[in-house]
């Protein structure tokens, strides 16, 4: 198995005031061929783990090398391999839809004629090519990320980077998007995308690194990520009763694992087998329950379960 | 390391971009190099005496027309390249991060700050060339100008506008867009009044502090050097220390915006 992205005992510290440790000492491998999510909230460090590896950050500490090359030591090869779409748009508003990719394919030094005709190629098979002319101003949020995307491998590299690429996209145009990338995957490409919709995580990645802090917690497929941390399930209950109390009838409960208070209730992580959610939720009952959610295993239950918190926390 | 021919080419890719927008900005190019330079020649050299108002003129200058031609023409090229340079690098550096593309192509880190100078002196040696004949063919007073040397004017273009567009990327790197207004005000209106361009350096002797003062200002140089090359009887500095000081300025300006640049683009 080639390996796209190695990333050993990365670290990163902002300068300050105050400096603020972004990486702490995170290791990676990517594997070639696959969609790679890297899944954690606002913060986690997963724009600056892409920043290192696209050689737009320095790492205050450890290594990272894109196909095969350091990135500290080979910064114009590491370039010359990889390709950037991020959550902010960066296309060159002074340019044309179509100038975009044709300038790009210019950066790239591709022969002028090849420039010409993979502009055209992109266009096409992007949907873009009725807005050639349009200026990048005017295209929605989709359609813009639709050229970024376009931009990001018009130069055909090896390993392509997403960061946060479908962040404040309505659900439709993600959909439109995941679909793309998956094709691009079945090509040959390697993606390493970071997200923290773990939806997003869950159905695009073949493999998945939970970060938060700076630090990577678990790292697996899907399936094993849900497997190995326990099959929970999350109850989170919202009642007017004594929590205290409650929370000493759930405690011991057989199949309960943790219960946490929350500041309208408790959240009970619950093993999925042997009826244990009924038995949670009768004896809530007890406790003037106003509301009461049940969360399935998923990559979300995973991180709950890995940090006490949720995503969007 | 890449290879010296896919830099090139990269470049070239770079400048070509610039071209383009420069191609459909022609009309703000135009009104941006020509609008300064136009009005002060016609305030000066044609509404002031046609009303009787004669300005003074220095010892050895045949008009006032003539001390300003070559001081015009410099601000002219300063005011091109600064501008063509330092204000779309702004907003590229900026929010919208626009300059990323161009800085995560295949070449040395120093290689896209290069370009813009390269291409913003470009834009700078074009202003001179456009303004030179509108401004000797404009003022109601006689203008003597004759190319004394042909090999200083080509050198004091390339210096001038080379000079100028370094600065341009330096103040691009290191102002923040909502300032650029105030570089205006704070950086330039000074660098155009006290560049030597009413008035040769020489006659400043009089008031000594201010023409120690004013060898700072990179426009003096600009201004001096083209009257050694286009007005040689209005008295002027030696061309060694005017080729010596743009040389260094120069080399200057493009090594502190370099370093500026790349902090910037690179945490």
């Amino acid at each position: 198995m080639t390996i796209a992205v190695q990333l050993r005992d990365l670290r990163k510290v902002y300068d300050g005031p105050p400096p603020v440790t972004a990486l702490d000492g995170v290791s990676l491998d990517v594997p070639a061929g696959m969609i790679y999510g890297i899944l954690g909230p606002n913060g986690a460090g997963k724009t600056t783990a892409i920043g290192i590896c696209t050689t737009k950050v320095r790492a205050t500490g450890g290594s990272a090398s894109v196909a095969g090359l350091d990135v500290a030591q080979h910064p114009v090869g590491v370039r010359r391999h990889i390709g950037i779409a991020s959550q902010a748009i960066t296309l060159d508003r002074s340019c044309s839809v179509g100038d975009n990719l044709y300038y790009h394919c210019r950066y790239f030094a591709l022969p002028l004629a090849e420039c010409r005709r993979r502009t055209e190629e992109l266009l096409q098979r992007f949907g873009i090519a009725d807005r050639r002319d349009s200026m990048p101003a005017q295209l929605s949020g989709g359609l813009a990320q639709r050229v970024q995307l376009a931009r990001a491998i018009a130069h055909r590299p090896t390993v392509l980077f997403l960061d946060e690429p479908t962040a404040g996209l309505d659900p439709q145009t993600r959909l439109a998007l995941w679909e793309l990338v998956d094709t691009l995957r079945n090509e040959g490409l390697t993606v390493v995308l970071t997200t923290h919709y773990m939806e997003e995580a869950d159905r695009l990645c073949d493999r998945v690194a939970v970060v938060d802090h700076g630090r990577v917690l678990a790292e697996g497929t899907p399936a094993e990520l849900k497997r190995d941390n326990g099959g929970t399930v999350v109850i989170n209950a919202a009642f007017a009763g004594d929590r205290q109390a409650a929370r000493a009838a759930l405690e011991g409960l057989p199949g309960v694992t943790e219960v946490v208070e929350t500041e309208r209730g408790l959240r009970v992580l619950v093993s999925l087998d042997g009826g244990a959610v009924p038995r949670v939720v009768s004896r809530i009952a007890e406790h003037h329950l106003t509301d009461l959610t049940v969360a399935e295993p998923s990559l979300e239950t995973v991180f709950i379960r890995l940090t006490g918190r949720d995503l969007r926390g | 390391m890449a290879d010296r021919n896919s830099v090139l080419a990269s470049v070239l890719g770079l400048w070509a971009r610039d071209f383009r927008v420069l191609r459909r900005d022609w009309l703000p190019f135009t009104l941006r190099t020509v609008m300064n330079p136009v009005l002060t020649v016609f305030v000066f050299t044609y509404v002031l005496p046609r009303t009787g108002q004669h300005l003074p003129v220095a010892a050895g200058a045949s008009s006032l027309a003539t001390v300003l031609v070559p001081g015009l023409v410099a601000v002219a090229m300063v005011f091109t390249s600064i501008a063509a340079v330092a204000l779309p690098l702004s907003i590229e550096l900026g929010a919208t991060r626009e300059i990323e593309d161009r800085v995560l192509a295949p070449i040395p880190l120093a290689t896209v700050p290069l370009a813009k100078v390269a291409f913003g002196a470009f834009q700078g040696a074009l202003a001179g060339a456009v303004i030179f004949p509108i401004i000797t063919a404009l003022p109601a007073t006689a203008v003597h100008i004759r190319v004394a040397s042909w090999p200083m004017l080509a050198l004091m273009l390339v210096l001038a506008s080379w000079t100028a567009a370094s600065l341009g990327l330096f103040l691009g790197t290191v102002v923040r867009p909502q300032h650029i207004g105030l570089m205006f005000a704070v950086i330039l209106t000074p660098i155009m009044f006290l560049g030597c361009v009413y008035y040769p350096w020489a006659s400043l002797s009089s008031i000594r502090w201010l023409q120690v003062f004013v060898l700072v200002n990179p426009l003096v140089y600009m201004s001096e050097g083209l009257r050694i090359a286009l007005t040689p009887d209005v008295p002027h500095m030696g061309p060694v220390m005017v080729i010596g000081m743009l040389g260094l300025l120069a080399t200057l300006l493009t090594t502190a915006a370099v370093r500026a640049f790349a902090k910037r683009v690179v945490v």
